[in-house]
């Protein structure tokens, strides 16, 4: 194979002179997933100490200086890898996902620069209390454990950063509307514009629990803080962060997928009404991390129950259709029968592989994730380790394998330079692949039989129990395939970084076409309805508690060190 | 908007099954009162373990045989008390706050877990059939000594009790 053919070439465009339009566009991603792999790798690194610790073998001794601890390193490695890698790598994606998409370079390239220039700041300004063990609170941090102020000042930062980012990507997707009237917007930059304004709706919990709450306590303004309403407004966020993480990959997988697999998008419209869906429903589902909270009504849980089911549906709907669409392209490439196109879909593209593997590990994940959200179900599992056997198969696969397959065609696109050794490419897709589907299984059966606690060093335990080992021996298993499949990941990217080989065609970006021509219908291509929904849905699942808890706050807690 | 023929059985099926699930936590939560915990009552963490708080002695309270009250104080890195016993088919009911950062309580084999809150009183009560030990566990971080917080409710034969 030929890894320049991954990405087909705009047939007779002027690519070059394209590319010159776009090169700040271009640097900008850049320096996002610059910093996103760059923080990964640590945050990798500090996961596989995690599973050797697991197994009884302690390797915070040697690392001292740096990690000098268990839980200062899992801190490190949520925060770099929930919030760092994901935020960076999504801000990053989509200024090329945006900008191509509506074939129109950003409209006022300096926001987005600001934008960055805040998210790099913010991460810097939050390193230090990591690595100084001053912010040992993990990457929930709740009150009232108290970190040094310069964690919350960092985090918000980097929050804030992405909202700049986000006010970049409307006024280009204004600008375009206005340069183009009549015409639909574009997938790509609709989805991925509806998703950064998800997040700014939903990240509004953590900033005002940040602002009116953690900061000045931690500075030593206010004296006490009130644990419950600190939780429910990052719950708040909580739970939209969860699909902040997905929404870049269904973007990946409905609208560039099938491209690369030789297909079309199997439904325009219902791709743009899933998205829709989202930014309707995503935010006001929190309580479903707060079932086991004392001070929240049975009532509103269960309501925000319902609404869960409720979000759970636009991703089914995406099973569907993404696997209708990747069917087109493995029947044009000649499979036939029940399943024989699936054998004919590009396997020896990295790629593809590693975004198809990505879903497959999703429909685990999703499976997993209706059982945690099911109310009462949730109390056989809730803090056990069958919570980080989920997560790791949505946000550390779902997510981060879909991002490894873009990177395989992003960074050749921005470098200019041939993916190197595509073979080790796709290796490091199945070791991902295997390797979280051991982890996976291991931790969700040691939480399911065992109860077997989550964020806790369980080499040390005082109640492990000889029965986890076999379950513990496979998590490491599933650590071992992940280890190499990371090194096999920095190895190529390096690789490609390092190399000569030039590309003799840019890579355009894949950008799939719809199957059916009739145009979308006009509600599905319009912003206020359904913003103004996803506002009034927040208020009435959100607004009576909030104000309960507001009115009845309790500044009581002081704050704690206890790291 | 067109919608493929079998996209609409899809999209029937799946509404279908969240409608099932949502019926099955309903039968659950109210028929079956497999309940999460709900609002019960707050406490100045400050003040938790001064006299005439309940946390001032915490501990074992029975209230009419076989039915017990058991208030438990989650602190760094102790549940106190650390060991309750009671006789098998007893009915418990936790109350359980913290005086310091945030805790967990879950009780293995069992279906009680909850979150412990500074500030927050957490009620669930469980009837104990089978004689045995049970673990039960801190299962939110609360600093570096997590995973040392642990304790034990022994579940006696019933008999014993009677002597
Ligand atoms: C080489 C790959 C990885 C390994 C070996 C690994 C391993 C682990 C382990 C052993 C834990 C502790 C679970 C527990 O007992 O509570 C953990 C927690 C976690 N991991 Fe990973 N992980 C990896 C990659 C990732 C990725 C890619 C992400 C996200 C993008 C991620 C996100 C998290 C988060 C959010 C936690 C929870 C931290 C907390 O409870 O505060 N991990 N990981
Ligand atoms: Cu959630
Ligand atoms: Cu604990």
């Amino acid at each position: 194979m030929s890894v320049q053919s991954i990405p087909q070439p705009a047939a007779g465009a002027d690519a070059h002179s394209s590319e010159a339009r776009f090169s700040l566009e271009n640097k900008l991603t850049g320096w996002h997933i610059g910093v996103a792999m760059a923080a990964l790798s640590i945050g990798v690194t500090l996961g596989i100490m995690q599973g050797f610790e697991h197994l009884g073998i302690d390797l915070y001794k040697y690392t001292a200086p740096a990690f000098k601890t268990y839980y200062q390193g899992l801190t490190i490695h949520g925060v770099l890898n929930a919030l760092v890698w994901t935020t960076f790598f999504i801000v990053g994606f989509f200024t090329t996902a945006i900008t191509r998409s509506l074939d129109r370079p950003l409209k006022y390239p300096w926001i987005n620069v600001l934008g960055f220039v805040l998210m790099f700041v913010g991460l810097l300004m939050a390193t230090y209390p990591l690595l100084a063990n001053l912010a040992t609170v993990l990457y929930t941090f709740y009150p009232p454990m108290q970190a040094h102020w310069t964690f919350y000042l960092g985090l918000t930062l980097v929050v804030v950063g992405s909202w700049v980012a986000g006010y970049g990507f409307y006024f280009t997707l204004h600008a375009w509307r206005k340069e183009n009237p009549g015409k639909r917007t574009p997938f790509i930059a609709l989805a991925s514009t509806i998703t950064m304004v998800m997040w700014q709706i939903a990240t509004l919990g953590v900033a005002v629990e940040i602002l009116t709450m953690l900061l000045p306590w931690s500075l030593g303004l206010i004296k006490g803080t009130d644990p419950l309403l600190a939780r429910t407004y990052f719950w708040y966020t909580g739970h939209p962060l969860v699909y902040f993480w997905l929404l870049p990959a269904y973007v990946a997988w409905y609208g560039m997928v099938p491209k690369q697999a030789g297909g079309k998008m199997f439904s325009d419209s219902l791709a743009r009404l899933v998205f829709w869906l989202f930014l309707l429903l995503s935010t006001p589902v929190g309580f479903h991390h707060q079932y086991t909270d004392p001070g929240i009504p049975q009532g509103w849980k269960f309501i925000h129950a319902l609404l869960t089911y409720g979000v759970a549906f636009p991703s089914l709907l995406t099973a569907f259709t993404v696997a209708a669409s990747l069917e087109i392209g493995g029947r044009a490439r000649g499979g036939k029968g029940w399943f024989g196109w699936i054998r004919k879909l590009p396997w020896d593209n990295p790629s593809y592989t590693a975004q198809n593997l990505a879903m497959i590990l999703f429909a685990f994940g999703g499976i997993s994730g209706i059982t945690n959200a099911s109310y009462n179900v949730n109390l056989a599992v809730h803090n056990t380790v069958w919570i980080p056997g989920h997560f790791h198969l949505t946000v550390g696969s779902a997510t981060t394998l879909t991002f490894f397959g873009i990177a395989y065609w992003l960074v050749p696109k921005l470098t200019g330079k041939q993916l190197y050794k595509p073979k080790l490419a796709l290796a490091q897709a199945w070791t991902w692949f295997f390797g979280m589907i051991f982890f996976g299984n291991g931790f969700h059966l040691l939480g399911l039989h065992y109860g077997v606690p989550r964020r806790t060093m369980l080499g040390a335990a005082v109640y492990r129990d000889p029965a986890w080992t076999p379950f513990l021996i496979e998590v490491f298993v599933g650590v071992l395939l992940l280890t190499t499949s990371a090194i096999l990941f920095y190895w190529v990217i390096i690789g490609t970084l390092a190399h000569k080989k030039r590309l003799e065609k840019p890579v355009e970006m894949p950008i799939a076409e719809a199957a059916d021509p009739t145009p979308v219908p006009a509600w599905l291509d319009t912003w206020k309805p359904w913003l103004y929904g996803a506002i009034a849905l927040i208020i009435i699942a959100y607004g009576p508690m909030l104000y309960t808890l507001i009115s009845e706050m309790q500044l009581t807690s002081p704050g704690f060190r206890v790291w | 908007m067109h919608i493929d023929r079998y996209e609409q059985i899809w999209i029937r099926i799946s509404v279908a099954v969240l409608v099932i699930f949502m019926i099955g936590i309903v039968v659950a939560g109210w028929s079956l009162s497999i309940q999460v915990p709900g609002v019960y009552g707050r406490v100045d963490p400050n003040t938790v373990t001064e006299p005439g708080s309940p946390w001032a002695e915490p501990g074992l309270r029975e209230l009419a045989p076989g039915k017990y009250e058991a208030y438990i104080l989650a602190q760094i890195w102790t549940f106190v008390p650390g060991e309750i016993r009671v006789p098998a088919g007893s009915e418990v009911t936790f109350y359980v706050t913290s005086k310091d950062v945030q805790h967990g309580f879950r009780i293995q084999d069992t279906n009680l877990s909850f979150m412990v809150l500074p500030g927050q009183i957490s009620k669930m009560t469980h009837r104990f059939e089978e004689p045995g030990e049970y673990v039960f566990v801190c299962h939110e971080y609360c600093g570096v000594g997590h995973h040392t917080m642990a304790g034990k409710l022994i579940v006696e034969e019933a008999v014993a009790s009677n002597q």
